[in-house]
């Protein structure tokens, strides 16, 4: 009995024992193993992040080519940025994307809005509909840039003989990616047909964030449906609309994949975007240290306008 | 001297009123919108080359006033 005792009191005195890492990391303060656990992802932020944007910020002051990567670097001030910033190619680019961006947003939010509010109402079949409606932003760009290319053929396309249905014109006598006047706004469909439904996501989350006493409030007092509209649902619903339009103006200043794979910026320079021409000077001309002022200036714009997506989110929180 | 006392405290007053986050924001997401538009309008070729002053200084000012007080 006494030598059984003894071997139990020997074992509950060796569980204690622990290797010696383990005592080293039991012996870390909070903070220290807070730093422990953080520091990987800080690394691989600096490493992926930050450091190619201090890199890109030091290349647009110098004339670096990175297809001769050999030769001596010159710095050069802030040459790149004064050309580019009084190059009318540039400045024209810049329009270009401003016509994209105006009206994709437009046309997104529209419709985005009127079909939130169709799907907020209760009918037969409506979660179906949210699915199917939603099934387009689900896609991946380059899906949806290959089979619009299709759908735009003059020959075999179903958007010309949509066209060609309703305006009694031939089917063949027009190319949406081949016209100057048109290509632009194939792009801007195509947009909007993608990022429609999410416009409408962000809606009807305004829409559902309403509550329904005030439209009972509403009610009592005999407002008009058009009446509850523009005093309820709009006002109400505004921060959200906010929202998604900087949110898609945001994504769609700096919309590359979609226009390079539908017109690769032609025909000419119609639709020739801000980041189709930095791919350009970046990767065709080579003009690194040029490009990444381009790009600096880019960032810049995208990152002033996150700012204010960032004060409008709060706005939104704090309703 | 009451008056000293008046003004120093209608100007404290000001400062306060203005010199808080939400005002300065306002201002500095005025000043990147303003740049913004200057970059991509069609008309005045000067207003684009000072677009990009425009949103850097707009883009710093909210980065810096952010961190005041609310």
């Amino acid at each position: 009995m006494n030598d059984l005792s003894a071997s139990s009191q020997i074992t509950y005195r060796a569980v204690p024992v622990r290797p010696a890492v383990a005592r080293r990391i039991r012996g870390l303060s909070d903070q220290a193993l807070a730093w422990l656990f953080i520091t990987p992802t800080i690394v691989l932020l600096l490493a992926i992040n930050i450091f190619p944007l201090v890199w890109t910020i030091y290349l647009s002051f110098t004339n670096y080519r990175a297809n001769r990567a050999n030769a001596p670097t010159i710095w050069l001030g802030t040459d790149w940025y004064q050309s580019i910033l009084t190059d009318p190619d540039i400045w024209a680019a810049m329009q270009v994307t401003a016509h994209f961006v105006i009206w994709t947003v437009l046309i997104e939010t529209v419709l985005g809005f009127g079909l939130a509010l169709l799907i907020d109402k209760k009918f037969r079949g409506h979660g179906m509909w949210t699915t199917i409606i939603l099934l387009p932003m689900m896609l991946s760009p380059a899906v949806v840039g290959n089979f619009w290319t299709f759908l735009y053929q003059p020959q075999i396309g179903l958007f010309n003989y949509v066209v060609a249905f309703f305006t009694g014109r031939d089917a063949s006598s027009f190319q949406m990616l081949g016209d100057v006047t048109l290509s632009p706004w194939a792009i801007v469909i195509v947009d909007a047909w993608m990022w429609t439904p999410y416009v409408m996501l962000i809606c009807l989350a305004g829409l559902r964030s309403i509550p329904d006493y005030i439209y009972e409030a509403a009610e009592v007092d005999r407002a008009s449906n058009w009446r509850q509209f523009w005093s309820i649902t709009l006002p109400m619903a505004l921060p959200f609309i906010m929202l998604a339009v900087l949110f898609r103006g945001i994504e769609n200043f700096k919309m590359f994949d979609m226009v390079n794979l539908l017109t690769g910026g032609g025909p000419g320079s119609t639709t020739e975007v801000a980041s189709i021409t930095l791919k350009r000077a970046a990767f065709e001309s080579w003009r690194t240290g040029y490009s990444s002022a381009f790009a600096i200036i880019l960032f810049v714009t995208v990152f002033g306008l996150a700012n204010i997506y960032v004060k409008a989110l709060n706005r939104v929180k704090s309703r | 001297m009451n008056l000293d006392v008046n003004t120093s405290t209608l100007r404290r007053g000001l400062a306060d009123r203005i010199l808080r986050r939400g005002p300065l924001e306002s201002i500095a997401t005025t000043i990147i919108a303003a740049g913004v538009v200057m970059l991509m309008q069609p008309f005045f070729l000067t207003l684009y080359s000072w677009s990009f002053a425009t949103t850097l200084f707009g883009t710093v000012m909210f980065t810096i006033v952010s961190k005041v007080r609310e």
